[in-house]
């Protein structure tokens, strides 16, 4: 931990009732400020267009989409990678942060948890909307039935099942195990009886004796070292789904590796994009300081250097591997009718971040902030470029085709990122955001003044 | 534990400190005066002071072990009793192709090994338990923001006066002693 309040991690002198009342009180207020019900307000919109486009897409069918022969995966898949992608890093940022002991972590790591959770949610609905008779996918789960059928084990769609499951699971005790304490504060410092009740219900009656702080110390940092190779497993897995096809474009090996670094890169700036806004809203400037986000930069650039890296990697091996089909479809990424794309996306995720070499740009949030937005397009569009170029020229020309994505593409993208808004809404009205106990702890390890 | 309340033979003294500091070194010297039945209760996790009541957390690593080769054996075993057993198709022989069975048994592992982890860590924390005698203490609700408490339960009449004694001289800030109701004691 490094010595004393000068490394920017905390700004001015938090005390502990500060703690309680900057970011305990936030969710104790009965009302809540303008900006969050007129933001609450559009997410509930877009998140009924997001359902609503979901049941007509049962009654309806995928034919609503601009799916077609050769393109059989493209919105959806798209969607479900970019989500997972951002689910990816909030675990793995407070995870390899408490097992690191890097103190900037403590408030940072509540909020990182529960992007996961959410993001992790969200990407779960697509693989199962994106089956033809979605009413069946519980097939994907062992479990004896008159077919006498199984899973096929060797499948990683099945590994996703499990992984998706896991990690899900993982996800959650992680984050709840943080949350107890402040579930506590929150109960004993709550007027209504309401509130009361719900919190005593949540805080599952912590008391803060010293056996229950040490199991939970140690709980977490079990957890922590769990979650890592966890999170990496997940998002290789993902590759997998790919990488097992005998497509041109999918069928390499550096694909879980660098769907890894690609989930980091595009989870890292999902987390930046929401923070900045977020600590100006709720005045957690003190909690969440420019340090964090300067720290957090460095980490988005060290990310986008693999990444880039990974590009030319897969230019180069389909050079290196000789194979017509593979070479074909890098020069048709580049030069085919998705060229706008692939270059956007180089633009996006390749050149833009670039600027964070510059410490003015890591130490000014709001330009951070548009760098992560402008990360997060990139990305959308990257999954968008790979999954769809690799399908539309199919091994013969008579096969080949285009995708058009249909208005009904569009709402479950959009209401998708509607809905993700609004669960955040939502937990920041009924959960602390920064960890108090954690920053109970920072603020002891300061030897501040309580 | 500090569930005592039940047995109605014992005493309880509960000190009130302003600091960290001072609830760790009241609790260190309890357990070096003797007294055996000891808890404290803090704000946040305090290095040192479960190790000052005498608490040692050696079994959560070895609970994720046990969990996670049970999930990871389970998984296996499903997978294996269904490609080698259960429906087994021979291609080339490659039954059971264990390479590809791999990938969920980890994921199963990991999530064995965390279900473990945490259900046990909230029995042996005494958790979910809504309500504890000791949130009857006057001003207890600050224990979940800047008060410290140090519980000292003992059998006899006269362990309890020295209790009380003890914890006055600790340089606690407020005392009280279990009843129907916790009282706060008169100094």
């Amino acid at each position: 931990m490094s010595a004393g309040a000068a490394d920017g991690v905390l700004v001015g002198q938090p005390t502990f009732s500060s703690i309680a009342e900057t970011i305990g009180d936030v969710v104790l207020a009965r009302r809540a400020p303008r900006w969050w019900r007129r933001a609450f307000l559009a997410c509930s919109l877009l998140s009924a267009l997001f359902f609503g486009s979901i049941g007509y897409l049962f009654s309806e069918g995928v034919g609503i989409w601009g799916l077609n022969v050769p393109v059989v995966w493209a919105f959806d898949i798209t969607n479900y990678v970019w989500w997972i992608a951002i689910a990816m890093s909030g675990t793995f940022i407070s995870a390899a942060l408490l097992l690191t002991r890097q103190a900037w972590g403590a408030s940072i790591s509540r909020f990182a948890e529960a992007m996961t959770i959410f993001a992790l949610a969200i990407a779960g609905l697509f693989p199962i909307i994106h089956l033809g008779r979605p009413w069946f996918f519980y097939w994907l789960a062992p479990y004896p039935n008159v077919m006498s059928l199984w899973p096929q084990w060797r499948s990683p769609l099945v590994w996703d099942f499990f992984a998706i499951l896991a990690y899900l699971l993982v996800s959650i005790l992680f984050w709840y195990l943080g949350l107890v304490p402040d579930f506590a504060t929150l109960r004993d410092r709550a007027r209504g009886r309401g509130a009361q009740l719900a919190y005593g219900l949540l805080a599952l009656g912590w008391r803060g004796e010293a056996r229950q702080w040490q199991l939970r110390h140690n709980a977490q940092l079990l957890l922590a070292g769990l979650a890592i190779p966890l999170v990496v497993s997940v998002h290789s897995v993902v590759g997998l789904d790919f990488a097992t096809g005998n497509t041109p474009g999918w069928h390499s090996t550096i694909f879980p590796p660098f769907f890894v670094a690609g989930a980091m890169f595009s989870g890292f700036a999902m987390a930046m994009t929401i923070l900045v806004p977020l600590r100006r809203a709720f005045a957690l400037e003190a909690f969440i300081t420019d340090r964090h986000l300067e720290r957090l930069a460095r980490l988005i650039l060290a990310m986008g250097l693999v990444l880039a890296y990974s590009y030319t990697m897969e230019i180069f091996m389909a050079w290196y591997g000789a194979d017509r089909y593979d070479i074909f479809t890098t020069v048709n990424r580049m030069r085919g009718p998705y060229a706008p794309v692939y270059w956007s996306l180089i633009a996006c995720v390749v050149v833009v971040p670039q600027a964070l070499w510059s410490g003015a740009v890591r130490r000014s949030p709001w330009v951070l902030f548009g760098i992560g937005i402008v990360i997060n397009v990139g990305m959308w569009l990257e999954r968008f470029m790979l999954i769809v170029t690799s399908q539309h020229r199919d091994f013969l020309p008579s096969a080949w085709g285009m995708f058009f994505p249909t208005v009904w593409d569009w709402a479950i993208l959009v209401g998708s990122i509607g809905f993700f808004l609004w669960l955040l809404l939502v937990f920041v009205r009924l959960a602390p955001v920064v960890s108090m106990a954690e920053m109970r702890e920072l603020v002891a390890s300061r030897g501040a003044p309580r | 534990m500090t569930h005592a309340p039940k047995t109605a033979a014992a005493h309880r003294w509960v000190a009130r400190f302003d600091r960290g500091t001072d609830l760790v070194a009241a609790a260190r010297a309890a357990r070096a005066a003797g007294f055996a039945q000891i808890e404290a209760y803090a704000p946040l996790h305090l290095p040192g002071l479960s190790a000052a009541i005498g608490f040692g957390d050696r079994a959560s690593a070895a609970l994720a072990l046990g969990g996670g080769l049970l999930g990871g054996s389970a998984m296996y075993a499903l997978q294996w009793f269904s490609v080698a057993r259960d429906y087994p198709i021979d291609v080339g022989g490659r039954t059971p192709a264990w390479p590809g069975l791999l990938p969920s048994t980890f994921e199963m592992t990991i999530l064995g090994a965390a279900l473990a982890l945490v259900a046990g860590m909230l029995v042996r924390a005494g958790l979910p338990r809504l309500h504890h005698p000791i949130f009857d203490i006057p001003g207890f609700e600050s224990a979940s923001s800047d008060g410290y408490f140090l519980c000292i339960c003992t059998r006899r009449a006269t362990d309890a006066q020295a209790a009380r004694e003890f914890l006055r001289a600790q340089g606690s800030v407020a005392l009280f002693e279990a009843g129907p109701a916790w009282e706060p004691a008169k100094p």
